[in-house]
């Protein structure tokens, strides 16, 4: 029963991490097609701001794991 | 144009071929298996003899090798486990496996130094022989934690027994090692976490040239040769447009210096982080497509956590010492906010230096450890599909949804080890970039 438990909590970090990342993804896009000029930055940007949520979706992963 | 086509059509075909031949492949791994899953049971049977003719005094005092379940069901999760885990032995594609130099220390024992081969290493891992009290077991080395099994010298063993029991309220998985047909419960792995991740704790220190260990050698020895072989060409012919492996490594080298350090760093004292950068990312780079090499070995060295949990607390190090005094300062007492919101922000500020090491640990290793269970489990589609083996339609369509689905998440894969190495590379970077921004940088 708590392995079943800690898989939707997994699959609910996911959701959040997939939601997030999407909006950063979208967003990105959009300002590189309004901007082409100031792409580099902007991908730069985008990767690190995906990290960044990727990070607090692997936190609640782990610990879907461990208790 | 006709041209074009035609190349385009040989291409076609030629994929076609290929496509079969990986398919062709795979079948003949299936077959292989379950040659080998036979050969497995007759083993069991052979030992299963040899129990019935042990000695039955021990059987009071110790639980009997009671009947094997034979060759149960395909658990692609404990395979999956088992294959991304590191092992004191290399195996290639379960056949040649390269004994690696084992070194443990026990308080009660002193040292042991040998080879991995003296556990006569067979299918799964598995050794065949004790040596000295210690025993094989998928590709870890355990320690026979009752002190009756034979302590020196070399015994054959009868297999391994997996079961879970409650210990401390606490679902574990005990490994048992069958000896003479008793069963010897065996002590966890090797750990340095005194058992908080699960693990338990275990009496001996494992400082193995293990399986990762090997991998991070070979791929530190590659990248210093590759460099200093590029570095020659550079000072040989300053002038020459770079050629080879040079053109490989400068394409990276400015990739990395012109939209990570200079971005992120500034203009003025990138030059000084550099060296960091670029070893955190070769090293990523090089140990993340190491791990992709079909049929050698798959290890998952970037994919444990201890490794990164190294590289993080590293790049944690080195970015607090570099820090300077506005970098504490926004940590303890933040400029331009309330005085009554300072306190509270030092504490999430406190947090954050622990945080952020953390989640570079967990990133990276998250990510590629997921990247090599996805394909194996597409792999043990073919197994789940074919019963373990028994049903030879089921693991031929198995095989044929599994060979593309195993392609695909490869590819998927060469573009994560990239990007992985290349995330990794940037926070290090951002990083140090807040900890050494001077004052009149902004506001």
């Amino acid at each position: 029963m708590t392995g079943t438990l800690a898989a939707i909590g997994a699959g609910l970090a996911v959701i959040g991490a997939g939601i997030g990342i999407g909006l950063i993804g979208g967003k990105a896009m959009e300002a590189i097609a309004r901007q082409p000029e100031a792409s580099g930055d902007i991908r730069s940007g985008m990767i690190l701001m995906a990290a960044f949520v990727e990070g607090a979706a692997l936190i609640a992963i782990i610990l879907s794991i461990f208790f | 144009m006709r041209q074009n086509l035609k190349t385009v059509v040989s291409m076609h075909t030629r994929f076609k071929i290929s496509f079969v031949l990986v398919v062709i492949i795979f079948s003949w791994v299936r077959v292989f298996a379950q040659h080998n899953h036979d050969h497995h049971e007759n083993t069991h049977n052979d030992h299963a003899h040899e129990m019935s003719d042990g000695n039955s005094e021990h059987q009071e005092s110790h639980g009997t090798c009671g009947s094997h379940d034979g060759h149960a069901a395909f658990d692609p999760a404990s395979t999956a486990i088992h294959h991304i885990s590191d092992a004191n032995v290399y195996s290639l594609l379960d056949w040649i496996r390269i004994p690696l130099p084992t070194m443990l220390y026990a308080e009660d024992r002193g040292w042991d130094v040998f080879m991995s081969n003296v556990f006569e290493i067979g299918h799964h891992e598995d050794g065949h022989q004790s040596y000295n009290g210690y025993v094989m077991h998928e590709g870890s080395v355990y320690r026979v934690a009752d002190k009756t099994f034979p302590q020196e010298g070399s015994v054959h063993l009868g297999g391994f027994t997996t079961e879970s029991q409650l210990i401390d309220g606490k679902k574990r998985d005990v490994t048992y090692v069958c000896y003479e047909g008793n069963k010897f419960p065996c002590e966890s792995r090797s750990t340095w976490d005194a058992g908080m991740l699960g693990g338990g704790v275990s009496s001996f220190y494992d400082f193995s040239i293990s399986k990762n260990v090997l991998a991070m050698l070979i791929v530190s020895i590659f990248l210093m040769w590759i460099f200093i072989k590029a570095a020659k060409k550079y000072k040989e012919n300053p002038h020459s447009a770079p050629s080879g492996t040079q053109g490989i490594l400068e394409t990276l080298f400015v990739f990395i210096r012109d939209e990570v350090a200079i971005p992120f760093i500034g203009k003025d004292k990138y030059m000084k982080y550099i060296p960091i950068l670029m070893s955190v990312f070769f090293f990523i780079l090089g140990l993340n497509l190491f791990g992709q090499v079909p049929f050698f070995g798959s290890t998952n060295v970037t994919g444990n956590l201890t490794v990164t949990m190294v590289l993080a607390i590293l790049v944690a190090l080195f970015v607090n010492f570099k820090g300077n005094k506005h970098y504490w300062q926004h940590v303890f007492w933040m400029p331009g906010v309330p005085v009554a919101v300072k306190p509270l922000l030092a504490v999430v500020e406190v947090m954050s230096l622990f945080i952020k090491p953390l989640t570079l640990m967990l990133r990276l290793a998250g990510n590629i450890s997921a990247g090599h269970i996805a394909i194996l489990s597409f792999i043990g589609l073919i197994f789940v599909f074919g019963n373990s083996g028994a049903n030879l339609v089921g693991s031929s369509v198995g095989s044929l949804v599994s060979v593309p689905l195993t392609m695909f998440m490869m590819a998927i894969e060469l573009i994560v080890a990239f990007v992985q190495a290349f995330v990794f590379t940037i926070l290090t970077a951002s990083y140090i970039g807040a900890a050494t921004e001077s004052h009149d940088d902004h506001h």
